[in-house]
């Protein structure tokens, strides 16, 4: 993928083997469904609750979206996306690597990468991280082209419930690819040799 | 317009337009970015973020934060605690700020925003203005960033850090460095060199009202606000993280005297989305 020009388009369903093609550091545009799900849902899988929608060959983000309920111009009330940026995966970490394997979903998208036991897992059942953009709530609401539905709202309120998002362009840049790469890893790695040398100076 | 309708109109431009010091420094940092890098692609999203929330109203983070209201000492009998509660509340059910109070003893969510310390209001020294007039400064902190504020303690053996500025200069880029891209770089530091835990906090969170490029009172400090810039940015953690030349857009500090037993450096870690914004009353 390197050397393309501009993003990598990426649609629902998303296969294996475009996914497995995917390299850290590739910008994506990521359009069809995605289905958020973060604190809550995770704890809620992990202690056996029923996975409420299909996640094969899909998409989970981490998100807490700002949602209203309000009538449309047909007087039809609908749910509207006010902000839906990434919230930070690292809280996701105990539950991931088993939550990949169960569910067969090949994009986790939020912030902030996740670590070696989920980067494993990535590797073992292709499977990506993509890096959405903290605090680019705005953008990533307009998105989202349509609400399909909502799951486990009445359980887990509206900034935890899974909310399914049908969006045109979400973008992204892979952080972590199924060849077991990380770009929070090497930087990680590379800041730290740079402070050394910053504190013998 | 009422009060309360200002302080509503306060909360919505607040939540999504960043201050003009704030989106120069984003819109410098994507040119300095090499085109087609991750660091690039991040900036260049925040940046349309950041018109389209502008041009829309909408939150431009979802995580609208903890609200902390600086009032003028000369406003305190008009701009009340009671008529900043019940603009928070309207604002919340607009949908300007996210239900995002919650009771840490029972988990609720006080869905107005309102309870008892929330939001958080401040009177402070008008500087000589009259009663009845003044400015109200609101600084909304996501969680995020808040997350990644810290504190260290002279000397730090681990950190070959002393009790001396060059031992505050080491704890900063240690920050900067363990923080990574976790607090949504790139980011905006508030600095306390001394003080005890308590103010130490406070006065950091104070340097992040300061604009960017407005340096410190001091000019030892100041002189160490350019080092510092210039020193993380070499780190190459970079915007979100991904790497890049852009790990923090400002460094604000400030000193307080301390005890002789104590030598406190407090560290504001404020997202690229340091959402504040002053009323004239």
């Amino acid at each position: 993928m390197k050397g393309s020009i501009g993003p990598v388009e990426l649609t629902y369903p998303f296969g294996e083997r475009a996914v497995r093609a995917l390299e850290a550091g590739d910008a994506v545009a990521i359009s069809g469904r995605v289905y958020t799900g973060r604190d809550k849902f995770h704890k809620y899988i992990a202690d056996g609750g029923r996975m409420p929608v299909d996640f094969r060959d899909g998409a989970l983000y981490h998100c807490g979206p700002v949602v209203v309920r309000e009538k449309g111009a047909d007087g039809e009330l609908r749910w509207s996306v006010r902000s839906a940026g990434p919230t930070t995966s690292v809280r996701e970490n105990p539950y991931e690597p088993d939550f990949i394997a169960k569910s067969g979903v090949r994009i986790v998208i939020g912030k902030g990468g996740m670590d070696s036991a989920t980067l494993a897992a990535m590797k073992r059942h292709g499977c990506v991280y993509v890096q959405a953009v903290g605090g680019a709530g705005a953008l990533y609401a307009e998105s989202v082209k349509r609400v399909a539905g909502v799951s486990l709202l009445d359980e887990f309120g509206a900034a935890e419930a899974v909310w399914h998002f049908d969006v045109v362009g979400f973008r992204g840049v892979v952080a972590m690819d199924s060849r077991g790469r990380s770009l929070f890893a090497e930087v990680a790695e590379r800041s730290a040799r740079a402070l050394d040398e910053l504190r013998s100076r | 317009m009422n009060l309360v309708e200002r302080l509503v109109g306060l909360i919505r431009e607040t939540s999504s337009s960043l201050p003009t010091d704030v989106l120069a420094a984003l819109r410098a940092a994507y040119r300095r970015e090499d085109a087609g890098s991750s660091a690039s692609v991040v900036l260049r999203t925040i940046l349309d973020n950041c018109a389209l929330a502008s041009k829309t109203g909408s939150p431009l983070c979802q995580d609208t934060g903890t609200l902390a209201f600086f009032v003028d000492a000369s406003l305190r009998r008009k701009v009340s605690p009671d008529a900043i509660g019940e603009a928070v509340a309207i604002a919340t059910e607009r949908g300007h700020l996210r239900k995002n109070t919650i009771d840490p003893i029972t988990g609720k969510s006080y869905d107005d925003n309102r309870a008892e310390g929330a939001p958080v209001v401040r009177y402070v020294d008008a500087g000589g203005a009259a009663a009845g007039h003044g400015r109200v400064t609101l600084l909304m902190k996501g969680g995020g960033s808040e997350n990644m504020s810290r504190q260290y303690s002279l000397p730090d053996a681990g950190l070959g850090a002393g009790r001396d500025l060059e031992g505050v200069r080491i704890c900063v880029l240690d920050a900067v460095q363990k923080i990574q891209g976790y607090g949504c770089a790139p980011g905006i530091l508030g600095v306390c060199v001394g003080g005890d835990r308590a103010t130490g906090y406070e006065v950091a969170k104070e340097q992040l009202l300061r604009p960017i490029g407005v340096r410190g009172r001091r000019g030892a400090l100041a002189e160490m606000e350019r080092r510092l810039l210039e020193e993380a940015n070499t780190l190459g953690v970079g915007p979100m993280g991904l790497g890049g030349k852009t790990t923090l857009l400002g460094v604000n500090m400030a000193s307080r005297p301390r005890v002789p037993a104590s030598f406190f450096v407090t560290i504001a870690y404020m997202c690229w989305a340091c959402r504040r914004r002053t009323l004239e009353i």
